[in-house]
């Protein structure tokens, strides 16, 4: 951050009217912050530790961490974590991660019309209303769907995607909605790295694969480790697109944290207890919030 | 290029290069065509079903079947005062805390910002139970205004975030003249720094109209009744209780829905290329 650290040479003169100035403009983002973001957040906390219902229920009342014991002996719970990790893995780290480095790699050589091209039609998948796109990808992997059509037309077998894999389907689905931010971020990374060192790198005789991985690789280390964070942060929270796609199911195959968290909470009205999961993935996005942040501390 | 001209083996490696460039980003933009390609055909398309196909005759019925009130002008028009009033207070809440972090040295500047930061990437659908919860209490539920505060306040973070970086990138003399001048602070905030960073403003704007606009967890569980539902929501319609989809209609409303955040990225999009954009906070 290049912010002058001169002392302001300006208005207003007077010091406790400076210090208001100074505190002033602050104050409705914070109070927006502290009463719709920071309460929520606390109230979350509360709440959480209570057998708070949706209706019948005259009071809650307090029960320490029964929701969470509760939790993990609740096999539909385990099972969200399991496939909350899968989605993470498969979309995130590797789908989104990796294709969209190699998108980035890839356009660093390509032609201009092809790179522009390419590049507008990945982003638009990313800019699509999120509902929109868990329709698009609805169609795509229903049994009448194009994925079977294609598949049908190579005479390769097919099947009813969102029955049989429906987490592989949601996940397909999360890389083309999410691809196109890691492109995006190891675009301008890669963009960043000097032309000289990679061409004296060609001079010294490295081939493409060896000067990515020793030369490229370690370069961009930095955005790849706060792509990985944002990245896996934003597929911890997506809920439409699996909604649109499957609403968690077949029984349950495709409900990440997110969706048994609403279901939890809505459909058996167990609010104490969908939020105690709520508090989980909180928890859990602080801490990769947390080392996202140390990732950048340099940069505050 | 005059590579023709000159065909040296490095040259010619070059242009290899750029052929295998060329068709692995094709083959990978094949697979990511298609599902949009299912939507723009669908939507002019009298017979269409869930495949990509041509269409055998082009039409604007489906368009001419969803433009009514009820399926899109209202739930349109409820996006729009959802997204505008919810960007207006990010934008306003955000160009005055950014102003302060950006121009003043003071203690609190660190805390603050790296409460932002921490803020920007927590998981926000997690805490729409609580919200719910707590919406009912405060009787905020299902009304405009309530969902209207919650989108400023999920979005403020990343706003004032790349607010300040924008506003960083002001030089503080031409402040320092207007203030010679007599102005105040907020004049020479209104007068002299907004305007000097005003495609700054505008791409904290788009973004945020964009991440609203798309939004379907927080209307979906904040509002409940129908008239009041943005698009994002009363899409879900086409799937209701009656059966059989109008897979064409859908698609049109898609189309319709899906185009002004298309339009306004275009817009905005030579400005948020880059590594800034996404993050802001984002640099590697």
């Amino acid at each position: 951050m290049k912010s002058p650290a001169r002392p302001a040479a300006g208005p207003p003169p007077h010091p406790t009217l400076r210090s208001l100035t100074r505190v002033l403009p602050l104050t409705p983002a914070t109070v927006l912050l502290l009463l719709f973001l920071a309460g929520p957040i606390a109230y979350c906390a509360y709440i959480a530790f209570t057998d708070l219902q949706l209706t019948g229920q005259a009071e809650d009342s307090f029960i320490g961490f029964d929701n969470f014991r509760t939790a993990f002996g609740d096999e539909a719970f385990l099972n969200a974590v399991w496939l909350t990790l899968v989605f993470t893995v498969i979309s995130a780290l590797i789908g989104q991660n990796t294709l969209g480095l190699a998108l980035a790699a890839l356009m660093q050589r390509a032609s201009k019309p092809v790179r522009t091209l390419v590049g507008g039609i990945v982003v638009t998948a990313w800019v699509l209303p999120e509902v929109v796109a868990g329709f698009l990808l609805y169609a795509f992997f229903r049994r009448e769907g194009t994925l079977n059509a294609i598949l049908d037309w190579l005479h390769l077998p097919t099947q009813n995607w969102l029955y049989t894999l429906p987490i592989l389907a949601v996940s397909f689905a999360n890389v083309w909605r999410g691809t196109a931010f890691s492109m995006l971020v190891y675009s301008a990374a890669l963009n960043e790295i000097p032309k000289e060192i990679t061409e004296a790198a060609e001079v010294d005789g490295a081939g493409g694969w060896r000067r990515m991985w020793h030369i490229t690789l370690p370069m961009i280390r930095r955005s790849i480790g706060t792509n990985l964070m944002l990245i896996t942060l934003q597929t911890l929270s997506v809920f439409g697109l699996i909604w649109v796609m499957t609403r968690g199911g077949p029984s349950g195959k495709s409900q990440t944290l997110p969706l048994f968290m609403y279901e939890e909470a809505f459909q058996k009205s167990m609010i104490g207890y969908g939020t105690a999961v709520a508090l989980l993935l909180l928890v859990v996005g602080s801490l990769f919030s947390t080392i996202y942040l140390r990732l950048l501390r340099t940069e505050v | 290029m005059n590579t023709r001209n000159t065909r040296t083996p490095a040259s010619r490696r070059t242009v290899r290069h750029r052929l295998a460039a060329d068709i692995g980003l094709l083959v990978v933009a094949a697979t990511f065509v298609l599902p949009l390609a299912w939507v723009i055909l669908s939507s002019v398309d009298p017979q269409a079903n869930l495949t990509v196909k041509l269409p055998d005759g082009v039409t604007l019925d489906n368009f001419d079947a969803v433009l009514t009130p009820e399926i899109t002008f209202t739930p349109l028009l409820n996006s729009l005062l959802l997204c505008g009033g919810g960007t207006a207070l990010t934008v306003v809440c955000a160009a005055l805390a950014a102003y302060p972090l950006s121009r003043f040295r003071s203690r609190l500047n660190r805390p603050f910002l790296l409460t932002i930061l921490f803020a920007t990437s927590l998981p926000i659908t997690a805490i729409m139970v609580p919200v719910y919860a707590l919406f009912v209490q405060v009787n905020l539920i299902d009304t405009m205004q309530g969902t209207i505060f919650f989108f400023a306040a999920s979005q403020l973070p990343f706003a004032i975030w790349l607010m300040k970086n924008f506003m960083d990138g002001v030089p503080k003399e031409l402040e320092e003249a207007a203030w010679t001048d007599g102005a105040s602070s907020l004049q020479s905030l209104l007068r002299v720094v907004l305007p000097l960073m005003g495609p700054g403003v505008a791409v904290v704007t788009v973004f945020s109209f964009v991440m609203m606009w798309g939004n379907f967890f927080v209307p979906f569980m904040l509002l409940l009744t129908p008239e009041q539902m943005p698009a994002a929501v009363s899409i879900n319609e086409f799937f209701g209780n009656r059966g059989t989809v109008i897979y064409g209609q859908l698609a049109a409303f898609s189309v319709i829905y899906s185009t002004p955040v298309i339009l306004l990225y275009v817009g905005v999009a030579r400005r948020l290329g880059g590594g800034f954009a996404l993050g802001g906070a984002v640099k590697g």
